[in-house]
């Protein structure tokens, strides 16, 4: 375990950006998000969580496949992919963490995904424990630990430090070469802030949230709730919450016709949307209600019942803050399994 | 004075069981104090809230709800009563199946600004009881798992609540208690869109370029939006050849900004929900009071559908390349 | 943002440049099938000459044509966008025109409003029996987007 002092910050994202292309929160336009350190580059380390998951570096909102040019009766087709290089992240929640491991259940498992895998393997994942939890945060519920985020490398902040801990070879990698700018320390160091991290997370409201009901429940019998009915009212049927999210995994894949080219590409896409699946007869799910309910059950049932009873969902509170009608996946759990 | 939920739950119960209406479309309590969500009340009022966080506009629900058998009670605030208005006089909703309860409105909080003032935990809200004036220069005790804070609420209102010229009803039914609203106009409508015109051309351009590319396409400012109302969306249909789920090039985010803005160009009722819904705090309401501003300056009006008249001597489109060097 | 910044991250940001020798600005012309469309026909007839880099898209009416087709011209690759319909009273349908007049100016102001050059878009009222006028006003409008150059600010990188 290493440490350095925290008004040093920048000197080690400067280091590290000489290693390696570095991501961390920063505010663009009032916005926190994930943005590429330059010098000069704020870094937001009060923002818990930034607008946009950091799913967006594996699984990026647009990923070009190829591109079909045509000229008489041939037609050519270009691999139109982006390279990427080595990159690291700093600055990811235990939560955010987390979501990368239910999203490799999904891209990785037979037959894998070359644009995620790729991108998943070049990345360094440096994690930040949360000193302070907000109100909306409920990883708790899921297992999740903040004082203990996991990654590549690990990062603790105290007042006076930042202590810094590899966990995973390319870990090991980075910190091997920036390893001059810390000074090593025990792991004791910590264990205060830990601490205090735990006490933080017991007193969050949603500590107690209390899922048995989607465990041992049947898939029909939640399906057919007539809870459902109720739950759904104020949704606007907009994607903030399925886009915002950092496992929600749905994409649809498109065509551009650029005038000389189709270009095919994958983009997210949301179960909230009128044309979500849609095939030759329309939309399977015609109303908002049976949207709305598609992506709770998946969340919560579809998907824990294809994956050894992991939820869908890591407590990161996202959807909490950015739902313009407040509606979110606790009130939701709440609601369908209430008894009345 | 403050506005008391349960006062207004009373005048709701009073109305239904009078039999002006069936059903009741109104806020229900969340798990914070903050966190109000629309909802439908059949039979009982488990939950019925409306306080300083109930900033949703829920006239845009009536298009559905007006569909139902029976009456609809709905609470309207006055930014809304313009919405649901506009929704009547395009046929968009059945008005004689809604009762449109007013309702008043002292303003609503952004719980992103309180955040901004490095807030977190947020476990309570409450207006101080001491030191209340009747200016409107109330504080609010933000009450969270680190701390106290206190913060004026003139400071944290909605952007779209201190643009809100009057707090008139407009086409309700019934208008309650309307001596409660307060005025939250802080007079500076059009200062947003000033700045922007008076920016040089580049800067313009970066300054619009650098918001609409935070855009994610969810989809939210054209959902929320009760002049939007078309029911299929021309992004939404493949056919139209502009559907597009993501903007996967800037003329998408463009495009969309801008036709978006246009459709609603001349009927926007200026209630801001587009910013306030917007996940990425893109400023929207940029966009569409650009057009009311013009429609203003242009045609001299503010409250007909400007594109849907004209007069014989309305200025030519070249006018806008007679504008000063500033515009340049 | 992020690490597989999308196409959009290359766009210049800086004036738009002189054009150079090589330049050939593409333009899209809307006319109104009962006069501009006609005004272009009697400018052909009169052997009166205009850039062939105008391409002529026929409408029923310039009311015909709402914002969606103007930045789509841009979209696909247009340097400069014109509509041309009957001068305001001789609409073949009375009013439609008024309509367009109405319409573009706002257009052209939020286009103006968002960075993008003015000059890259306008209307003209151009009737049948002008043809001169017609020939000239492409002319002068060509020119125009010539000393522009490319349109860098509103087109589709996807296109290029």
């Amino acid at each position: 375990m290493y440490k350095i002092a925290y008004s040093e910050i920048y000197n080690l994202f400067d280091r590290i950006k000489d290693v390696i292309t570095l991501f961390l929160p920063a505010k663009n336009d009032g916005a926190v998000s994930f943005s590429k350190y330059e010098s000069g580059t704020r870094y937001e380390a009060d923002a818990l969580n930034t607008v946009r998951s950091a799913k967006d570096f594996f699984f990026p909102q647009t990923q070009n496949i190829a591109e079909f040019k045509i000229s008489g009766k041939s037609i050519e087709i270009l691999q139109n992919t982006e390279e990427t290089g080595k990159f690291a992240v700093f600055g990811v929640r235990a939560c955010d963490e987390k979501s990368f491991g239910i999203l490799d259940r999904v891209f990785l498992s037979e037959p894998s995904d070359p644009y995620y895998n790729e991108k998943r393997e070049k990345a360094v994942i440096i994690t930040a424990a949360c000193n302070y939890p907000e109100e909306t945060c409920f990883c708790t519920a899921f297992g999740i630990d903040p004082s203990e985020p996991r990654g590549d490398v690990s990062t603790w902040v105290s007042e006076d430090f930042l202590y810094w801990k590899a966990n995973t070879e390319k870990g090991e990698e980075l910190t091997n070469k920036i390893a001059d700018i810390f000074e090593r320390c025990n792991d004791g160091e910590i264990i205060s802030i830990k601490n205090n991290i735990k006490t933080a997370a017991e007193k969050l409201p949603f500590v107690s949230l209390n899922l048995d009901y989607w465990r041992n429940t049947g898939e029909k019998e939640i399906f057919a709730s007539e809870k459902w009915e109720s739950v759904y009212k104020g949704c606007l049927g907009c994607g903030t919450c399925t886009f915002v999210c950092p496992t929600c995994q749905c994409y649809d894949v498109r065509d551009f016709d650029s005038g000389k080219s189709v270009r095919k590409f994958r983009c997210w896409d949301s179960c909230m949307y009128s044309d979500f699946t849609k095939m030759a007869h329309g939309n399977p799910r015609k109303s908002q209600k049976e949207r709305f309910r598609q992506r709770f059950m998946h969340k919560l049932k579809y998907f824990p019942e294809n994956n050894g009873g992991i939820f869908s969902c890591v407590g990161c509170g996202r959807c909490l803050k950015s739902c313009p009608q407040s509606l979110n996946i606790i009130k939701v759990a709440r609601s369908v399994a209430a008894d009345d | 004075m403050r506005i008391e939920s349960d006062i207004i739950l009373g005048k709701v119960k009073r109305l239904v069981s009078d039999g002006k209406a069936d059903r009741v479309f109104a806020w229900k309590k969340g798990n914070f104090c903050y966190d109000t969500e629309p909802s439908l009340f059949t039979d009982n009022y488990v939950g019925f809230t409306y306080d300083d966080f109930c900033a949703a506009n829920l006239c845009k629900f009536m298009i559905n709800e007006s569909k139902k058998d029976g009456k609809t009670l709905v609470l309207i605030k006055p930014c809304d009563s313009k919405g649901l208005a506009l929704l009547e006089k395009e046929h968009r909703i059945n008005r004689e199946r809604i009762y449109a309860l007013g309702v008043p409105c002292a303003g609503k909080i952004d719980m992103d600004k309180i955040r901004e003032n490095g807030v977190k935990g947020v476990i309570g809200i409450e207006e101080e009881k001491e030191n209340v004036s009747c200016n409107g220069d109330e504080n609010l005790i933000i009450k969270t798992l680190y701390g106290d804070k206190i913060i004026p609420k003139k400071s944290v209102l909605y952007d779209k609540c201190l643009s809100c010229t009057d707090k008139e009803h407009v086409g309700c039914d019934e208008v309650f208690m309307p001596e409660l609203s307060e005025d939250t106009y802080d007079g500076k409508k059009f200062e947003g869109v000033k700045k922007i015109e008076n920016m040089p051309s580049d800067e313009r351009f970066s300054f619009w370029r650098s918001q609409l590319s935070k855009c994610i396409r969810c989809n939210a400012c054209r959902n929320v939006c009760p002049v939007c109302s078309c029911v299929k969306c021309i992004f939404d249909n493949d056919n139209s050849g502009i559907a597009s789920k993501a903007n996967s090039d800037d003329f998408e985010e463009n495009l969309y900004h801008i036709i978006r803005a246009f459709h609603v160009c001349g009927r926007c009722v200026d209630c801001g929900e587009c910013s306030r819904v917007c996940p990425e705090k893109i400023p929207l309401h940029l966009l569409n009071r650009k057009y009311i501003k013009d429609i203003k300056e242009l045609y001299g009006y503010e409250k007909e559908p400007a594109l849907l008249t004209f007069t014989k001597s309305d200025a030519e489109p070249s006018v806008i390349y007679e504008r000063g060097e500033k515009n340049v | 943002m992020q690490i597989n910044e999308k196409d959009k991250s290359n766009r210049p940001n800086e004036n738009p440049v002189p054009s150079d020798e090589n330049f050939t600005p593409l333009i899209v012309a809307f006319c109104c099938n009962w006069c501009s469309y006609a005004g272009a026909d009697l400018a052909g007839s009169g052997r009166l000459s205009y850039p062939a880099e105008v391409k002529i898209i026929r409408v029923p009416c310039s009311c015909r044509v709402n914002p969606t087709f103007i930045l789509r011209a841009f979209q696909k690759g247009a340097d400069g966008v014109i509509l041309a319909g009957c001068h305001p009273g001789d609409c073949h349908y009375s009013t439609g025109n008024y309509f367009t007049r109405r319409r573009m100016t706002l257009l052209f102001s939020m286009l103006d409003y968002m960075g993008i050059e003015k000059e890259r878009t306008r209307v003209e009222w151009i009737s049948a029996a002008e043809g001169a006028k017609f020939a000239s006003t492409m002319n002068e409008f060509a020119e125009k987007i010539n000393s522009l150059g490319k349109c860098r600010r509103l087109g589709d990188l996807r296109c290029v």
